[in-house]
């Protein structure tokens, strides 16, 4: 486990436009390589960019690429932001 | 015969790279994962046919999905692998190349979407990459053809690198791309394109469902003024002008009466021809594919073309997502659904893309009970229409609400996980007119092909009902349900056995009823959501099996009669 300064936060409750990188994603084998797959993984910047209404999905960009993750999920991934 | 694999991720532009190499034209879409089976074409190398197949897309080959179990299977078979790469990302990209050459397995690399890379101010070394892969790599712009008649002529260099990295771990891997990365790319400055001021007001979420509205009333209008525009001024003219003195001069040929003449021109309304009432094979059964349907298939996949294309689905697919999920979906599944307002054929296939087997099964019997086709809705537009504008309106929400009830009350029956959405949302993108006239080509001619046989067909069996006297014995039979319940003349039930056939006819069938306007939506929402045209039948047959079409069927019957009999009590 990474020592990281600063806050750690799920990606659900980072704020819209905020940047940090991925921690550690809380879930089972196939959660994590579904998620490296899209290049969401520990030791990635990803930058928040929204969140849809009513527990909807969380959209954010890793690189160049943006991703909508599942509201569940979103609470499953831990980012260390500051 | 040689066999060569296009392989990539989802959304890098494999399809439209196979149909510049094979001209095998395929619905190439920026959504990720439209591309459900794989495809083959041939290619001329050499001077020898070689096989082209274009693999579903796939991040990884450990597969997360069931397009990703497809692509692994299909890698066993290949000869050669062109593996296609988004070059605006490509850290990521490059976890699945470093996984293909670790099976030996000749590679090389189209580093596709080559043209974004300068407007995002990504500069890639490529011979440099080139001799870190140790497989060749061309730049290429599969939208333009850019690169690739170079990749074609390097074919032959493809290769599987002495340097072998067989057993790497994922993290070994990932660590691999990053470092090939830091030498090989690097970032500049550079302005905020417009498609990225467009992306970041259409991710804020009330910004989201503004455009989303915009859009909905946009498209609708869209749709409405060119298939009127098109009926306006090209179809009625040509039929009025050209085809009707014809059809009058056949019709004096075949001395006005006799079975030819009922079968080939139909009865002459008050001696004149009726498209809509005559139900001969070359007027009714012409007209309404050529003149009532066609220009709404063209202003219909016209539409959706530019919205797949320009990469608006897949946030319209984050937006409905919270709401699909009290219907046993997730937002993706917006994606075939908008596939079935074409025609529910196309739509159904789509649930494939869908991961598990309740959400298929809601998905396909949603489309199937409660998204008219575009022919359906031309004639819905057309006769319906006539009686005013609130009418119509009034199917299509007694249609949408169906649509949400029938969806809530299957996420309760219904046994089966319902996952939640990971979805790659493409950047917008231009619409490349050329693939999409070349896409709405292919989907014209699919319909032509397709639906005028059994336009035909249908209409012909229409006129042998008449013939041998079917149908008084079946309005009689029918008649109890069908007078009762709905309120409809018991002529009307013969349509609804037609739109077994085809819904577009079926509807034609109530033109000659004179029913009231009231009637008219009573008959037409029971028509769309009854019975599955037999097309949608035998697909449904083939995705979800016998035992649940057989189910999803009699909900449809179930529910046509229950929401006829609510309108003919509301009304």
């Amino acid at each position: 486990m990474t020592m990281h300064q600063g806050r750690q936060l799920t990606l659900r409750q980072m704020g819209i436009g905020q940047t940090g990188t991925v921690i550690e994603i809380l879930g089972g084998r196939g959660l994590i390589r579904r998620l490296e797959a899209l290049g969401i993984r520990p030791g990635k910047k990803v930058t928040k960019i929204s969140s849809a209404l009513l527990r909807g999905p969380v959209t954010l960009r890793v690189d160049n690429a943006q991703v909508a993750v599942g509201f569940g999920m979103a609470n499953r991934i831990i980012v260390g932001v500051g | 015969m040689m066999q060569i694999l296009l392989v990539g991720n989802p959304n890098v532009g494999k399809s439209a790279i196979f149909s510049r190499l094979t001209g095998t034209y395929i619905i190439a879409s920026n959504y990720p994962g439209t591309t459900v089976e794989f495809t083959k074409g041939y290619l001329k190398l050499g001077g020898e046919r070689v096989q082209v197949i274009d693999v579903p897309g796939t991040y990884t080959l450990e597969p997360t999905s069931k397009a990703e179990e497809v692509a692994v299977e299909m890698l066993k078979e290949g000869d050669l692998v062109i593996d296609v790469v988004d070059a605006t990302n490509l850290e990521r990209n490059l976890n699945l190349t470093l996984q293909l050459l670790e099976r030996g397995i000749p590679v090389i690399v189209a580093l596709n979407i080559w043209d974004d890379t300068q407007h995002r101010g990504i500069n890639i070394d490529v011979n440099k990459l080139e001799e870190l892969l140790g497989v060749p790599v061309v730049p290429t712009v599969g939208v333009t053809g850019q690169g690739i008649k170079e990749l074609v002529r390097r074919i032959p260099e493809a290769k599987a690198p002495e340097t072998t990295y067989f057993g790497s771990t994922s993290d070994e891997r990932w660590a691999r791309a990053g470092d090939i990365i830091s030498q090989v790319q690097s970032l500049s400055h550079r302005h905020h394109t417009w498609s990225e001021v467009l992306e970041d007001a259409s991710n804020h979420p009330v910004g989201g469902a503004f455009i989303a509205l915009v859009v909905f009333f946009a498209t609708f209008w869209f749709i409405r003024f060119i298939g009127e525009s098109i009926i306006g001024y090209v179809t009625d003219p040509l039929f009025e002008w050209l085809w009707t003195p014809f059809l009058m001069k056949v019709s004096l040929a075949l001395a006005s009466g006799g079975f030819w003449h009922s079968v080939l021109i139909g009865n002459l309304i008050a001696g004149e021809i009726d498209y809509f009432q005559s139900f001969g094979l070359l007027s009714t059964g012409f007209y309404i594919p050529f003149g009532a349907v066609l220009p709404y298939i063209v202003s219909f996949y016209l539409a959706l073309g530019i919205l797949e294309d320009v990469g608006y689905l897949p946030r319209l697919a984050v937006l409905m997502d919270t709401i699909m999920h009290r219907l046993g979906l997730h937002g993706y599944a917006i994606i075939p659904t908008m596939l079935g307002f074409g025609c529910n054929v196309p739509g159904v296939m789509a649930t494939r893309i869908l991961e598990s087997r309740k959400q298929r099964l809601i998905a396909a019997t949603l489309i199937s009970i409660a998204v008219p086709c575009a022919a359906l809705q031309a004639m819905i537009i057309g006769l319906v229409g006539q009686q005013g504008g609130q009418y119509v309106a009034i199917v299509y929400g007694s249609l949408f609400a169906s649509w949400v009830i029938i969806g809530l009350i299957l996420n309760r029956i219904v046994k089966g996980f319902n996952p939640e959405l990971l979805v790659e949302i493409p950047p917008y993108r231009l619409p490349p007119w050329r693939v999409i006239g070349e896409k709405l080509w292919l989907r014209l001619s699919g319909f032509i092909r397709g639906a005028l046989p059994i336009v035909l067909g249908t209409v012909f069996v229409v006129n042998i009902l008449y013939i041998f006297g079917l149908f008084n014995t079946i309005a009689n039979i029918a008649a109890p349900i069908v007078s009762g319940l709905l309120g409809l003349p018991k002529e009307s039930v013969v349509a609804l056995v037609i739109g077994f056939l085809r819904k577009d006819v079926a509807m034609g069938m109530l033109a000659p009823l004179t029913l009231t306007a009231k009637q008219l939506v009573i008959s037409s929402t029971v028509l769309a959501m009854f019975f599955p045209c037999v097309a949608t039948f035998v697909i449904l047959v083939r995705e979800l099996g016998v035992r649940d079409t057989l189910k999803a069927t009699a909900i449809m019957v179930a529910a046509a009669l229950i929401v006829g009999s609510l309108q003919n009590l509301v009304l």
